[in-house]
């Protein structure tokens, strides 16, 4: 039976998974020191050492918690969260809708039928784009990465922040009443109801989309994640400590819009761009600029704009990327001067 | 049999499409294969993940891509 073939061997993945990545470290350093025969603290080692440590270990993280969000997500199909979202009060709904942005299942190219599926039956707009905001930005790839590269703390901070700015962008635009600005064929479009149904899901077949995500994102993110590393790996002993803190450091004070200006246009997904900012970090940028650019890349994407333009008037784009973008701001400049 | 595949042009879709066209060729089904691009028009199946595959009318798969095996169970039943 399937359930059983299914199960099995997730019975037998897991324990294995826990195994290696428990002796990743030695192994990883065996393997440089005795196969390669490196001689160790030279530039050329130290850098080789760190990138055959952090991508197997990052693929690993990325591996296993892309495969347990796959099988919450069978949980939670956006049919169901919009149920949950109908007719919700403001602010109530603008929480729920940024929480369940996290675990619903999005892509940006079906933006336009989930935006529809909303906002026709009854889900209000600031609510909608609360979801809209949260989804992309907080996506497991992103918080894997940061856990991996930054430890817990940063990871929690970054989901905190981009739940507040999800929460209070689509509370504000909400207030602002900017319904006139939504397309005007889209209040008149009517749903049929054909794709209204739950599937019925056996927990095998949970099981099985977990893989299948993985097989998907894992193919899809690792040759970012390895390049993000090389490049970390590569500045790790030749580039100089404080060589990003004149342009992207606490005392330049532009360095946050800079960062958001130069962000949002710059279209990556979480896994290449993160590798990346942790060298600037390591290179002297504050984690507030730093943050802002990463959540001004990943929030807010050109390509997303340009999807968007069909259901929604240009004034209300602009202005959903202007109160995004403050709110990253905001984040930036908390993170550079108050903690 | 008729076959619906809905989606706006995304990898994705067109992964779909080219699937569901190789498995119906390899199988000798009988299907009108039609992909459908319009958003008002695949909003009438009130879906919200694309691509989705209809078959005569009824959504069978949506917001993913299926395995192979998946779509020529569907087809062949």
């Amino acid at each position: 039976m399937k359930w059983n073939k299914n199960f099995t061997i997730a019975l037998l993945l897991i324990p294995l998974w826990f195994l290696i990545y428990h002796y990743l470290h030695p192994l990883s350093d065996w393997f440089v020191d005795h196969i390669l025969e490196m001689k160790a603290g030279k530039h050329l080692t130290e850098a080789l050492r760190f990138f055959i440590f952090e991508v197997p270990k990052v693929m690993m993280l990325l591996a296993l918690i892309i495969f347990v969000v796959g099988i919450i997500r069978t949980y939670f199909s956006p049919e169901r969260t919009r149920k949950m979202l109908e007719g919700k009060s403001t602010f109530t709904g603008n929480v729920l809708a940024s929480l369940l942005g996290i675990v619903t299942p999005f892509c940006s190219c079906s933006a336009i039928p989930l935006f529809l599926g909303f906002v026709e039956t009854g889900v209000p707009l600031g609510v909608t784009f609360s979801f809209l905001i949260a989804a992309p930005m907080i996506n497991e790839v992103a918080v894997i990465l940061l856990f991996g590269l930054f430890g817990w703390k940063t990871a929690l901070i970054y989901v905190l922040t981009g739940l507040v700015i999800a929460i209070v962008a689509g509370w504000i635009i909400g207030k602002l009443k900017l319904e006139h600005w939504v397309q005007d064929w889209v209040y008149k479009t009517h749903l049929g109801n054909e794709g209204d149904t739950e599937e019925k899901l056996t927990f095998s077949l949970r099981i099985q989309r977990g893989y299948e995500a993985v097989k998907e994102i894992v193919g899809k993110v690792w040759i970012y994640v390895a390049i993000g590393i090389a490049v970390g790996a590569g500045a790790h002993g030749y580039v100089p400590e404080d060589y990003m803190a004149a342009l992207m450091g606490k005392s330049v004070w532009y360095s946050v819009p800079l960062s958001v200006l130069i962000g949002v246009p710059l279209y990556s997904n979480a896994a290449g761009i993160i590798p990346i900012v942790s060298v600037l970090i390591e290179k002297g940028a504050s984690l507030g600029t730093s943050l802002a650019f990463m959540m001004a890349v990943i929030g807010l994407s050109l390509p997303e704009m340009i999807i968007l333009k069909k259901v929604l008037k240009l004034p209300l784009i602009l202005t959903f990327v202007g109160i995004v973008a403050t709110g990253i701001m905001i984040v930036g400049y908390l993170f550079n001067y108050v903690l | 049999m008729d076959i619906k595949i809905l989606g706006p042009g995304c990898a994705k879709c067109k992964t779909l499409e080219k699937l569901t066209r190789d498995i119906v060729e390899q199988n000798n089904i009988e299907a009108t294969i039609t992909k459908v691009e319009d958003i008002v028009e695949i909003m009438k199946y009130n879906i919200m993940t694309t691509p989705a595959l209809v078959v005569d009318g009824k959504v069978e798969i949506k917001g993913r891509v299926p395995s192979a095996d998946e779509i020529r169970k569907l087809l062949m039943r």
